[in-house]
């Protein structure tokens, strides 16, 4: 894992158990410096909302300790550490104005009421929102009261923002504007921002680094490129982005190069990242664009029958459901260029991949 | 530009012609039908049990007819006399004349009564007096004020020309300690006469009471109700549910067994040596019996709307408002009771409507000072037969609720009102 040089936020071998049988996160330690776009990301029950509640205050941790700025805060209430929030459902104060909302956090400091009025006015300028000072969040759209609640973290200038699936209740297209907002305006403040979220693409877009959590555990830390060329394991190459997965057994490794006998009998070349040795079981994992065709002359190493089963036509590029080494789920993305529009349903074709764009993984049986 | 377009095109017409509104309002009607159907049963049923006998009780408060249908002579001889100038030999002629038929007819009585109401202490006066009706020679006026001299005070035909009048704002008067004369309008009741208003202030402020504590004993325990976990919330849904399930008598009994100075917390009292035996605290009889048990009585109506309401708010906003650096009393304060206002304005109003015409609690343990205006309209009902006065008595209660109907209105708002 990459460690930060001087962490602003640190868990250090944090654990949490909510009834004394289960552990919801298993030793967790992560560095977060200051200034990062760092992003918890995995399917629900995974543990990253729980680890983001211990980081606000709402939940203490069962063991372990939490910092931020070198001291620790376990027994910090939340109203003490000085951390913005933003809530899955906005949690905008429904009888208070826009205005008064954004002034609240500023009210309960005791800031001067004319140093107040500036304060939320340029926050409402950061978001656009200044005319809708006086609105009841009822009577704004799901996006608006999202910038307002955003504004309302950002307005009493905390170091440290934290955003629980902040976007998750906007369509799609509004989503994606504003995680281009949420990233320009945390570029432009320097905050650190501690993002939960399940969507993938979300945290590819926005983050500097994203931990991948699954079962309590962080699964692999690392920026968005890495995680996506790189996955250390096949729950992580299974979770972003599309991948396809196939089983076998190791045959023999050389400089970093696996050969693998798969179950369907074809034997096939790939890196070698996650695996016990030779003869062991491994998952492979190729991601769809990195498949090619081939033709007779192709020099890959690595050849499998396919036969097309359902075609997608897609614009850019066309989808294309294969029958492969058994596993009629193969998913390869073949280009729109012309030469390659003799694609046919029931078409048989050999494909394969460079040894690099194919990772032996951990085994993990299929589903 | 958008108003000359409309103009042009004309009313907008469905693909067979027929003007669309007209269209709609025919495929709507068998649904409005059905709807109103359903809805038929209930509203006769309030038609019949609820609104009828309200205005038949208001009109009741304002219209006696029971004086000018036994005394018909009597009466139209009364609504000639202008009632400042002494009674001449018409007016005697006419009740000898009534009162003997009265006599007959066995109807002095309810005569006797209904002038007694406004003018006390005369009933004795017409009943001794048509019992020698008979003999009563002319003139008249000589002979009856002879039976009785109390037939020459003016006051006594001022009282019987109040009463010959149907529609009469007397008994209104009288709800709100005052008198309806002939002479001088409105005047106040004598200083030990006034009852009525006392006692609308007294349920007022009882009522305000038993809210208030309602407020403050119930708004905890909805809180928690909405805040524990589904488990033990449902045991305590239960506990405050139970009073719900069990008789309103057998409560009130119970409450006591529990106060009175020999029942439960006395003895305790005087056992840990708090009390002397002999100077035992009067917890029931008296207004802190009916506070205490109406209390009890009426605190699920207060938790329930605040229960509701409390339980629709999320827990993000409390976090949201700690996160935003609130310390727990002030989100409290400032986020969690605004957002509770509905529940707390709608379980307010419920018990203080509630409260404000409760009748069998404060008869059963109001004692002398506990008793509400309910007790006195049930008095009326029941005891003095004079429903007139309960109808007005009545009438100004359910006035004063409507007022506080609008208060409540222009305040917090209706449609901010949330039952459950």
């Amino acid at each position: 894992m990459v460690q930060a040089k001087d962490p602003f936020v640190s868990f250090k071998g944090v654990q949490k158990s909510y009834d004394g049988e289960t552990l919801v996160v298993k030793n967790l330690n992560l560095d977060i410096a200051s200034g990062e776009f760092l992003t918890m990301l995995g399917p629900s029950g995974s543990g990253k909302t729980t680890c983001l509640m211990m980081l606000a205050g709402f939940e203490t941790a069962t063991h372990g300790d939490i910092e931020l700025g070198g001291s620790p805060i376990n027994n910090i209430p939340p109203h003490k550490r000085g951390i913005g929030m933003v809530f899955q459902n906005y949690a905008l104060f429904p009888h208070m104005t826009v205005g008064e909302n954004l002034a609240f956090p500023l009210n309960v400091r005791k800031v001067p009421k004319a140093e107040v009025e500036e304060k939320v006015r340029s926050v409402l300028d950061m978001v656009q929102m200044n005319a809708f000072i006086d609105r009841k969040p009822a009577q704004l759209s799901g996006g608006q009261q999202q910038r307002i609640a955003l504004a309302r973290a950002l307005v009493f200038s905390p170091e440290l923002v934290l955003m629980d699936e902040p976007l998750g209740a906007l369509d799609k297209q509004l989503r994606e504007h504003m995680q281009y907002e949420i990233k320009h305006i945390h570029e432009n403040l320097g905050v650190t921002v501690v993002y939960v979220t399940h969507d993938q693409s979300e945290a590819l877009t926005m983050s500097n680094r994203i931990a991948v959590f699954d079962d309590g555990v962080i699964q692999q830390l690392a920026d968005p490129v890495t995680l996506y060329e790189k996955p250390e394991n096949s729950f992580v190459a299974q979770f972003i982005g599309e991948n396809n997965q196939m089983v076998g057994t190791v045959k023999s490794v050389s400089k970093g190069i696996a050969t693998i006998n798969l179950d369907s009998g074809a034997e096939v070349k790939a890196l070698a990242v996650n695996i016990s040795g030779v003869g062991s079981r491994t998952t492979l994992s190729v991601r769809p664009e990195r498949c090619v065709v081939l033709t007779k002359k192709s020099a890959t190493v690595s050849r499998l029958d396919a036969k097309i089963e359902e075609l997608i036509y897609l614009g850019d590029h066309i989808r294309c459901r294969m029958n492969v080494a058994g596993d009629d789920q193969f998913i390869m993305k073949v280009p729109n260029t012309s030469g390659q529009l003799g694609l046919e349903i029931g078409a048989s074709l050999q494909i394969g991949w460079q040894n690099n764009d194919c990772r032996a993984l951990d085994f993990k049986e299929l589903v | 530009m958008v108003d000359s377009q409309t103009v042009l095109s004309g009313p907008i017409t469905a693909a067979d012609g027929t003007p669309l509104k007209k269209k709609l309002a025919q495929a709507l009607f068998r649904s409005r039908v059905r709807a109103v159907s359903l809805v038929v049963p209930l509203l006769a049923f309030v038609l019949a049990s609820f609104v009828i006998p309200i205005f038949a009780l208001m009109w009741q408060g304002v219209y006696n007819d029971r004086f000018s249908t036994y005394t018909p002579n009597l009466s139209d001889q009364l609504s000639k006399w202008d009632g400042l100038g002494e009674p001449d030999e018409d007016l005697f002629v006419a009740l000898v004349a009534d009162l003997k038929k009265a006599r007959k007819d066995r109807t002095i009585g309810r005569i006797a009564t209904r002038v007694n109401q406004e003018y006390p202490g005369t009933r004795s006066l017409f009943t001794s007096t048509a019992r020698k009706a008979k003999k009563l020679k002319a003139p008249f006026k000589e002979s009856v004020i002879k039976t009785n001299k109390k037939w020459a005070n003016i006051e006594v035909w001022r009282a019987m020309k109040i009463t010959s009048q149907d529609l009469t704002p007397s008994f209104y008067a009288t709800a709100l300690d005052g008198r309806y004369t002939v002479d001088k309008g409105f005047v106040k009741q004598n200083e030990n006469r006034q009852i009525y208003v006392k006692l609308f202030w007294r349920t007022f402020m009882i009522s305000a009471t038993v809210m208030a504590l309602c407020l403050l004993l119930g708004y905890p325990v909805a809180y928690l109700l909405a805040t524990l976990p589904l488990r033990s919330s449902n045991l305590l849904m239960i506990m405050v549910l139970l009073p719900f399930w069990t008789s309103l008598l057998v409560r009130t009994t119970a409450w006591i067994a529990i106060l009175q100075s020999q029942g439960v917390i006395n003895d305790l009292m005087v056992a840990m040596g708090i009390t002397a035996d002999d100077s035992r605290f009067s917890l029931i009889y008296n207004m802190t019996g009916t506070i205490i048990a109406m209390t009890h009585i009426l605190l699920p109506f207060m938790i329930l709307p605040l229960y509701s309401v409390m339980k629709t708010i999320p827990p993000s906003y409390m976090r949201a408002a700690r996160s935003l650096g609130a310390t727990p009393t002030m989100a409290f304060i400032k986020v969690y009771v605004p957002q509770t206002i509905p529940g707390v304005g709608a379980g307010g109003l419920l018990v203080f409507i509630l409260a404000i015409g409760y009748y069998i609690t404060p008869a059963l343990v109001g004692g002398q000072d506990g008793q509400l205006i309910s007790n006195m309209i049930a008095y009326h009902m029941q005891k003095s037969l004079n429903w007139s006065l309960a109808a007005a008595l009545g009438g100004i209660l359910l006035a004063g609720v409507l007022l506080l109907y609008w208060i409540y209105d222009r305040v917090i708002g209706i449609d901010n009102m949330k039952l459950g």
